[in-house]
């Protein structure tokens, strides 16, 4: 699927792009809705004895409307807060425009913003050695933009716009927003498959057996017994699903974001030589949080999987090889040099 | 039935008409909301020169030339009352001030005076942010332009009296070849 923007840098523009991503989060919404629907029913029809022809037992699919409506708030209150919560974590404080190196940040942060036409996002630092940086937020008008204190003492003013044009294409393109949300409903899916599971626990003995054995005489019971099977894989395999998908995601949107961060600075030869200074200090950045891996410039975990293509790395690596971004940008220089210029 | 046929199709031109003429108002609005962006740094800009200046006439004895050049550039731009007029003066004032950043290198003790790099680092942004509001201003004129000459756009436009707007010119300033490090370290 990457192997695509090897060849050809991609050309989509910003309009296209977040054309993608609202699509995206619609058809992500309507995921979610199903997955916590199908674990719902499941709970009701085997734990609580909900019977779907309405005969006996519950009249009502308490635990469906119930796990729809308090993961619709529990993602609600991810997508709201959910930018501040990954700042938080990271002992993220706002750039001091005191500072000589942070007020030449925020210099470059406006800048970007003024490329990019957008308001610029707040601008905040992290007191971590390691170099690297993210960006948040559920819209561009509520975006936050991160870097590390080391980030900012080991690049110089080019390589550092390069960095603040991908994170802010990232802004841009309508990514931060894919991202909180598909942070906050899997965040909320996890919760509730949780739940679910614990359904197991205390009423897996009980009163679920006693119904199949009730039903086994009719030819219903072997469907129920099937069905019981794939909502119990569903329930444990939620939460790796999702985690699956936020790195899918993570991953297409990088080589995207490199290109039209280059795109806005017209220099693509700043952000490689900054990815190159980024990846030779491949130490993992304590300060920023597991879960925030996939919002990072590079992965903050360290790891030598996203080093490599294919396998496992296409599962679990949150970016693509640092080696091959480093390579297109380094071709699209080429390309800026010998051609039209790249029109926004 | 006839009628009613003739009736939608009525009402399906009128909202695309509307559509049209909307999109080609947001994209004028957008161009003059971006030049209004560049006039903003480009007021920066002049307000930080003499500073600039002040700070390191005493130090550079041997540049009042320079000085002169960059004072001068500036005070043209300011009186300036066309478009293309203004751009070749800022243009020229880019280059001045990319001409003093150049000797500046020259005198190690600007190096240690904390305001002169304070008003280096917000000259060259400003400069950068003068540049980027410029790539922006010609992306969205060239939008509104190309949307004013397809067809079918292109009667709207005519019907309602839309101008193509002037891309903003300005001579480059000699920016120095970015150093890059592309051994692997």
């Amino acid at each position: 699927m990457d192997t695509s923007a090897l060849v050809a840098p991609p050309r989509a523009t910003f309009y296209q792009l977040q054309a993608a991503n609202r699509r995206n989060s619609i058809l992500l919404v309507l995921v979610f809705v199903a997955l916590v629907g199908a674990l719902g029913l499941g709970l009701d029809v085997f734990f609580l004895g909900y019977d779907p022809s309405g005969q006996r037992g519950l009249p009502f699919p308490i635990a469906t409307f119930g796990g729809i409506v308090f993961g619709a708030l529990y993602a609600m209150q991810g997508w709201y807060f959910g930018a501040s919560q990954v700042l938080g974590a990271s002992s993220a404080r706002p750039a001091n425009p005191a500072n000589p190196a942070e007020k030449q940040y925020l210099n470059v942060v406006e800048e970007m913003a003024i490329a990019a036409g957008m308001p610029p996002p707040t601008a905040y630092v992290v007191p971590d050695p390691d170099p690297n940086a993210f960006a948040v937020g559920r819209d561009p008008a509520h975006a936050s933009i991160a870097v590390t204190e080391g980030l900012l003492a080991t690049l110089d003013r080019e390589e550092l716009q390069g960095v603040i044009g991908h994170e802010m294409s990232h802004v841009k393109n309508l990514d931060i927003r894919a991202m909180t949300l598909v942070t906050a409903l899997f965040g909320a899916a996890t919760l509730l498959a949780d739940v679910a599971r614990r359904g197991l626990y205390w009423g897996g003995g009980g009163r679920s057996s006693r119904r199949d054995s009730r039903d086994s005489g009719g030819s219903g019971g072997a469907i129920m017994l099937v069905l019981f099977v794939l909502w119990i894989l569903l329930a444990i395999l939620a939460p790796l699903l999702g985690q699956l998908l936020v790195f899918a995601v993570s991953r297409s949107r990088e080589y995207l974001a490199d290109a039209s961060g280059a795109e806005l600075t017209r220099n693509p030869l700043g952000l490689a030589s900054a990815l190159r200074k980024i990846a030779s200090a491949h130490e993992p950045t304590r300060l920023i949080n597991q879960g925030s891996a996939h919002l990072c410039i590079t992965d903050p975990r360290g790891m030598k999987l996203n080093d490599q293509e294919g396998g496992m790395a296409n599962l679990f690596g949150t970016h693509p090889p640092i080696g091959k971004r480093i390579q297109v940008l380094e071709s699209m220089a080429g390309v800026v040099g010998d051609s039209a210029p790249i029109q926004g | 039935m006839f009628g009613i046929v003739l009736l939608a199709v009525l009402v399906l031109a009128a909202l695309w008409l509307v559509g049209q003429f909307n999109g080609l108002v947001a994209l004028r609005n957008q161009a003059q909301n971006a030049w209004a962006q560049i006039d903003v740094q480009l007021k920066r800009r002049a307000d930080l020169i003499p500073n600039l200046v002040n700070t390191v006439k005493g130090v550079m004895k041997f540049e009042q030339e320079t000085l002169e050049k960059v004072m001068n550039a500036r005070a043209r731009a300011l009186s300036a009352t066309s478009i293309a007029e203004r751009g070749a003066a800022e243009g020229e004032l880019s280059q001045g001030i990319g001409r003093l950043f150049a000797v500046m290198e020259n005198y190690p003790e600007l190096k240690s005076n904390q305001n002169a790099l304070q008003l280096q680092e917000e000259l060259s942004a400003t400069e950068n942010k003068i540049g980027f509001a410029r790539q922006f201003y010609n992306d969205v004129v060239m939008k509104f332009n190309t949307a004013q000459q397809v067809f079918p756009t292109n009667i709207i436009a005519g019907m309602f009296n839309f101008k193509p707007s002037e891309f903003l010119q300005m001579p480059e300033a000699d920016r120095a070849v970015p150093a890059v490090d592309l051994s692997t370290s």
